[in-house]
């Protein structure tokens, strides 16, 4: 079983991207259980959502405390914990944040800084990274392929919001692939 | 079909192709996605019902109360203190045997407040006569409500049926869930028909004044029908399993009973993890098992006796508290062996409670707890540091 934690502020989409990636995996006949843990219940409120990828049956209910990987869509969310210290060993980590941003370091964990916000606001016009930081994560770890991404947008959303938000999934699992790999 | 759904948007398919000709209900977190997404299908025309927004949830209940007594299937929802305001009108609900059913997104109580799940809320309807399911995931709670509606309307049971469901844990989960054809509801679920109902041709007056001379009956054949749908139960479910192809557990589940030396008795979305952590100690050798209890009211006596009563060491895991005494559940087993033979050593734990998460770790360390003395309540996951002030707590 794999598991990610998505590290986000109420209202940046952490709830979405765990229920598109759940629904990707499921789409490729993977288990999948995805789900959100609330701190107080307002908006800009640091929150976590939370994805199980498994090959079995998921049963258990308790929050994910060791992933193999992490999604940061808030960088401010870096200043106050350390996000690395109980992730699985050779687990990597996908942080949403500008090219001019500091590179955060952990000890035995890949570290890919992803300027998700800045992809987003060229396409859409909004900081709203957490589609394009989907996108980088699948380029990553190959947990589920781009299309099956593309396909539980289309599953979610209509029109123009699948539109842009496909293409920022792309954006950012070619922004991954050029330079990461 | 099988789907990727969240848990409220699950139970909201699994209420529409029941196909209730009223709903009402009043948002409440986190309850509120269930009756979000079924507006949305009455908006759409998908669902052809008459959804009535109210100002409370004491109207909500009353008006799901009016629609039953008029012979029309209802459906409400609720969490928390949203319950507790409802619980007038459902003890009314389940004195008139109005077959209504309602889910109760699980929710701890205030103060202080908490949105988040534990289940003191549904637990402080134990007594009103309401039928309690308790779910661990998103497919039992689809199968339990389509089985929820069958059992509420049994000419032989009428009494209300509440599906209890984790909030959050369940309602805002996403996992692949299984949604019944249509065509196979109406196979399971007739359309319902009530002998007695208001009616303007023929006029009857319901719940009306009954004295010391006559009260005493309604409680008595309330508790007889709740002995009786123990026998009913077991017979719907062959029909749901027949029409669906899946197995449904209506009254607990057994986990790797056999040969056990220690089990835990638990109840909702908990069950999966308590599940899991038997599993690994199996795998080191451990003989330990797990049962999940589903229906609460009617409480499965015999049944439950009959699985447990080889277990010698049993602890119980209750994610509410009856303040001043201990959790619901522990005395309720702990009844359960009264003056029976070869009596297990009984523990009692709370846990979760304002969703405090329950681990793998704190599990094991109940399954530890059982070998020494006996613990009548205990919490679990309890942060001793934040008890301060003048009182000493040990």
């Amino acid at each position: 079983m794999r598991q990610i934690s998505i590290h986000a502020r109420a209202g940046q989409g952490a709830i979405t991207i765990a229920s598109l990636l759940g629904t990707a995996a499921f789409l490729e006949g993977k288990q999948a259980l995805a789900f959100p843990h609330f701190g107080a219940a307002r908006m800009g409120a640091p929150m976590d959502s939370f994805v199980r990828i498994s090959e079995q049956e998921i049963r258990i209910r308790s929050q994910i405390y060791e992933p193999n990987y992490i999604l940061v869509v808030d960088d401010t969310l870096l200043r106050g914990y350390n996000f690395f210290q109980n992730m699985i060993p050779g687990g990597a980590s996908f942080i949403n944040l500008s090219e001019q941003g500091y590179l955060p370091e952990a000890e035995g964990i890949s570290v890919y800084c992803i300027p998700a916000d800045d992809i987003a606001e060229n396409l859409f016009g909004k900081r709203m990274g957490n589609t394009a930081l989907l996108g980088a994560f699948s380029a990553g770890t190959g947990e589920v392929s781009l299309d099956s991404l593309q396909k539980a947008i289309d599953k979610k959303f209509d029109g123009k919001i699948a539109d842009v938000n496909k293409k920022a999934i792309e954006e950012g699992y070619n922004y991954f692939k050029k330079k990461y790999t | 079909m099988k789907d990727f759904l969240e848990g409220s948007h699950a139970v909201a398919h699994a209420v529409k192709i029941c196909k209730p000709g009223v709903i009402s209900a009043y948002p409440i977190t986190p309850q509120t996605h269930i009756v979000e997404n079924l507006a949305e299908f009455v908006a759409s025309g998908e669902l052809k019902t008459e959804f009535i927004n109210v100002e409370s949830e004491h109207s909500a209940a009353s008006v799901v109360l009016g629609s039953l007594a008029m012979g029309v299937r209802s459906y409400t929802a609720s969490s928390s203190q949203g319950l507790l305001l409802m619980e007038e009108v459902l003890y009314n609900i389940a004195g008139l045997r109005l077959p209504l059913v309602i889910t109760c997104a699980n929710r701890a109580v205030s103060a202080p407040l908490s949105i988040w799940n534990d289940q003191q809320d549904s637990e402080a309807l134990r007594d009103a006569g309401v039928i309690q399911l308790y779910v661990e995931n998103i497919q039992e709670a689809v199968d339990l409500h389509l089985f929820a509606f069958r059992l509420a309307e049994d000419p032989r049971v009428l009494l209300p049926v509440m599906v209890c469901m984790d909030g959050f844990v369940l309602t805002h989960a996403y996992e692949a869930v299984d949604i019944p054809e249509e065509s196979e509801v109406d196979s399971f679920l007739p359309p319902l028909e009530l002998r007695e109902k208001l009616d303007t041709e023929n006029p009857l007056s319901m719940g009306i004044v009954s004295d010391a001379r006559f009260y005493m009956e309604t409680r008595y054949a309330i508790q007889e029908t709740m002995k009786e749908a123990i026998v009913i139960m077991p017979e719907l479910k062959k029909d749901f399993i027949q029409i669906t192809g899946r197995n449904l557990n209506v009254f607990f589940e057994s986990y790797k009973l056999e040969e056990a030396q220690k089990v835990i008795i638990c109840r909702g979305s908990v069950s999966g993890t308590v599940k899991e952590v038997v599993d690994e100690m199996r795998d080191e050798g451990h003989k330990v098992g797990a049962l999940k209890l589903i229906s609460y009211r009617p409480f499965p006596t015999e049944e439950l006796y009959r699985a447990l009563k080889n277990i010698p060491l049993i602890g119980v895991l209750d994610r509410a508290i009856s303040l001043g005494s201990s959790g619901p559940m522990y005395t309720e087993f702990k009844a359960l062996f009264q003056g029976k033979e070869g009596t297990p050593k009984i523990s009692g734990f709370i846990g979760g409670l304002g969703q405090r998460d329950i681990t793998k770790k704190h599990v094991r360390e109940m399954f530890e707890k059982l070998d020494g003395e006996e613990i009548t309540c205990e919490f679990i996951n309890l942060n001793v540091e934040y008890l301060m002030g003048a009182r000493k707590y040990t």
